[in-house]
């Protein structure tokens, strides 16, 4: 075996990557140049995107601006892809709301942008036959809604959890073709998503305190996550949920 | 714009145990026996529903008394 050997490379492989232009995303579209993928970047913030596309490794990477929840924005999207071997759905938004503050408002603008943006663009993906044999799609779902449920966070889990369950379906469906569907479920990662937020800097810390590794996760321990179920690796892995979260949920 | 007064009634209308009577201006109120993490994120609610401000969790923290909050939302607008 010489020192090349690597059952998780992506070399040869075009993986596009939603939400690339912060967080969990850009760090996933760098880890995936590294290891030897072509990247399809997108986000609606071009300063920030630009600065992922930067950051990319070897040649052939590519960038596109695009409002996810917008369906020609999505249909534009798709029309300029040739071809893939990896999709990551992680373009997504949070929101802390208890029961009683929850109207009807709050459910769309989060399913539009966790749910029904991820799965249009799966749909129209699928439909458009950009997807090779032997693709591998990955949702950034989260502990959020299928393991975890804590106070306020009901519109966002609920978004997650409907995620979770469409991953099940589409990876049943589209094992016809060949295509693998799984889902990374991280708990707490330091990102601008959590930052700022209704929860207070001093919440967060004693929230890190029931994390038996007793730290929140960092981009790449997600990252890592997704090149595996990217990568030949896992062939044999589909409609499992990989839940990255420092042993909070044991 | 909402009154000192009528942000004091909304703010004691998170609470279910805690006699509405008991709240006002001056109250400490994360010494009141009923205030947990899921009141805090309550009252973030009420604000922004009420008042369209986006409060932190950090302004909570740094708030003693409901009338800091309410000058912190003030202070938002
Ligand atoms: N951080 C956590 O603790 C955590 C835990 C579990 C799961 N997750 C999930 O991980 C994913 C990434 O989150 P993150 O923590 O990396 O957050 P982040 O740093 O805020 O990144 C969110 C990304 O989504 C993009 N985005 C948001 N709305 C969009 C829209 N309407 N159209 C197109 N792009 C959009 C943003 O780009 P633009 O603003 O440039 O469009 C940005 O690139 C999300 O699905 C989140 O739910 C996060």
């Amino acid at each position: 075996m010489g020192v090349s050997y690597n059952p998780f490379s992506l070399e040869g492989k075009t993986v596009l990557v939603t939400g690339a232009s912060s967080g969990i995303g850009q760090e996933t579209a760098i880890q995936c140049s590294k290891m030897g993928a072509k990247v399809i970047v997108t986000a609606r913030n071009e300063d920030r995107l630009k600065e992922t596309l930067s950051q990319l490794e070897g040649e052939g990477h590519s960038m596109f601006i695009a409002e996810l929840t917008q369906q020609e924005e999505l249909e534009k999207l798709v029309g300029s892809i040739n071809v893939l071997n990896g999709v990551v759905l992680c373009a997504g938004k949070g929101m802390t709301s208890p029961f009683p503050f929850s109207t009807r408002g709050k459910y769309d603008s989060i399913f539009e942008v966790n749910f029904f943006a991820p799965i249009e663009l799966l749909r129209l993906l699928v439909k458009k036959k950009k997807l090779e044999k032997d693709s591998s799609v990955v949702f950034v779902s989260s502990i959020g809604g299928v393991d975890s449920f804590q106070m306020g966070n009901g519109v966002y889990g609920a978004s997650k959890a409907a995620l979770n369950s469409m991953m099940k379906f589409c990876a049943k469906e589209l094992a016809a073709k060949k295509i693998r569907v799984n889902t990374v479920n991280p708990g707490m990662v330091n990102t601008k998503l959590i930052q700022g937020g209704a929860i207070s800097e001093e919440q967060h810390k004693m929230d890190m305190e029931k994390y038996p590794l007793k730290r929140y996760g960092e981009p790449e321990d997600i990252a890592y996550g997704i090149i595996y179920l990217l990568s030949d690796a896992s062939s044999w892995v589909t409609g499992h949920s990989l839940v990255i979260d420092g042993g909070v949920t044991i | 714009m909402k009154t000192l007064e009528e942000f004091v009634s909304l703010f004691a209308e998170q609470f279910d145990e805690t006699d509405p009577n008991e709240i006002t201006a001056n109250t400490e109120f994360h010494d009141l026996d009923e205030w947990s993490s899921l009141i805090g994120l309550s009252v973030i609610a009420m604000v922004d529903e009420e008042f369209e401000v986006a409060l932190k969790g950090d302004d909570m923290r740094s708030s003693i008394t409901v009338e800091d909050l309410y000058n912190k939302v003030l202070a938002h607008l």
